[in-house]
């Protein structure tokens, strides 16, 4: 059937059935590979996307699911500007290194800071354990988020 | 790592959905959050011939308090609860026992009603229900029914919803202001399912104290023991909770052999009675 939603600010559409996965929808109907499919069930967090205000692990939704939706993936931060910074901050901190995990996690820090822009370092562990990276022990992830923090903070002042 | 092909509806209210379900009853599997029944459909663990997905029934998300129940819609999404006030005020160790449900990015689609009527026995919501004797609503085209949580969950995965039926609503009861709570869960990283997790609740009901201790992942549901008794005997307690323990058929896994369970059972049990008892009001008879 044909699904149509709005990705990145950009109505789009495409076919699937309705067993068809979100992630495998996005990645081969709409070719928008920033979303990366880890484990496939849940867990790794690499396919995490926001749809409808809510973080949504790609592959255990359906892409059905997504009909007349508002979605943003990867992609769609890339172009946010704002965002510059914390991809800056993840590349100095050595926040990642194979890159697998990071779609996913970047998708996490931005629904994470709208909702809570001044975290402890304890909610930013917290918000990370939603996600697996095997390359860089985590310890990046926070710092690179805790500048971010900072710097942000700064900037409004 | 796919899905077996399934047909899907996708119902915008709950007379929809119930008529849905008489039809296709034993056939059909409900998707709300998505976060179990997504990964079992990928592993082919569930191969449902029909998929309702209620996301969209409007009405069915809400957290409000009436008269001396909070009423949790079973649309209602985890992260929602966690940032309750409502909840929060009126029953507070549901909003300890949030802290250790799934991850910040779990909870944003995680449904109320999905984790109760998934009936996972190591989850936390499944076990503060029964800890505090929560009712859960259901509701088919023959009608309404309450059924008290500790009725509810059956065994692992297992309730007594019956095909037909939809999850409306888990009503919590609202206890006088004074009470204490606690809330303890060990896993293997944090946000895993828990091995075992214990919920704690001290309170009066008339004169008498009322203590009660939920344990979830010891058994295939949650078990509560709840003591009341005049005066709090703080050997006498633990001694009870050795003894309840004892009784339990604990689940026995990878992770965990049942006499590890039970082991750590007693250990949370006593730790989360005393943190309980050290934030209430109540003198202890040692």
């Amino acid at each position: 059937m044909r699904v149509s939603c709005t990705v990145n600010g950009i109505e789009r559409y495409g076919y699937a059935e309705s067993r068809t996965l979100l992630s495998d929808f996005l990645r081969h109907e709409l070719y928008l590979y920033g979303t990366h499919v880890g484990c496939e069930h849940g867990v790794c967090g690499a396919c995490t996307v926001i749809m409808d205000g809510l973080l949504t692990r790609a592959c255990s939704t359906l892409a059905v699911q997504s009909e007349g939706l508002e979605l943003t993936t990867v992609e769609g931060l890339a172009e946010d500007e704002s965002l510059d910074l914390l991809r800056q901050l993840f590349s100095v901190n050595g926040a990642l290194q194979c890159g697998f995990c990071t779609a996913g996690i970047l998708a996490s820090t931005k629904h994470f800071l709208n909702k809570y822009p001044n975290p402890t370092e304890d909610e930013i562990k917290d918000m990370l354990t939603g996600h697996i990276c095997r390359c860089t022990g985590y310890a990046g992830m926070v710092k690179a988020i805790q500048e971010f923090v900072d710097l942000s903070k700064e900037g409004s002042q | 790592m796919k899905p077996a092909a399934f047909d899907y509806y996708r119902p915008e209210t709950i007379e929809e959905t119930i008529s849905l379900l008489s039809e296709y009853g034993d056939d059909s599997l409900l998707l709300s959050g998505g976060l179990s029944l997504g990964p079992m459909l990928n592993m082919r663990v569930a191969r449902p011939s029909v998929i309702i997905d209620i996301n969209r029934i409007k009405g069915l998300g809400g957290i409000a308090k009436i008269e001396n129940q909070l009423k949790l819609g079973a649309l209602a999404r985890q992260a929602n609860l966690t940032a309750s006030k409502e909840c929060h005020n009126f029953v507070p160790l549901l909003t300890e026992a949030m802290k250790h449900v799934g991850h910040y990015q779990t909870r944003s689609r995680g449904t109320v009603g999905g984790s109760v009527a998934h009936a996972d026995p190591s989850a936390e919501i499944p076990l503060c229900a029964v800890t505090l004797g929560a009712d859960v609503e259901l509701m088919s085209l023959s009608g309404k029914r309450a059924v008290p949580a500790d009725d509810f969950f059956v065994g692992a995965l297992e309730t007594v919803r019956a095909p037909d039926e939809l999850v409306t609503a888990i009503n919590f009861p609202v206890y006088k202001i004074g009470c204490s709570i606690a809330f303890e869960e060990i896993s293997e990283r944090r946000g895993d399912f828990a091995i075992v997790a214990v919920s704690a609740w001290v309170g009066c009901k008339d004169e008498e104290v009322s203590v009660r201790l939920g344990f979830g992942g010891v058994e295939d549901r949650p078990r509560v023991l709840e003591i009341v008794d005049f005066e709090i005997r703080y050997d006498r307690i633990i001694e009870q909770i050795n003894d309840f323990v004892d009784e339990l058929a604990p689940l026995e896994d990878r992770r965990a052999t049942g006499a590890f369970r039970k082991q750590l059972a007693r250990h949370l049990g006593k730790k989360v009675f005393k943190t309980a008892l050290g934030n209430s009001e109540f003198e202890t008879n040692k």
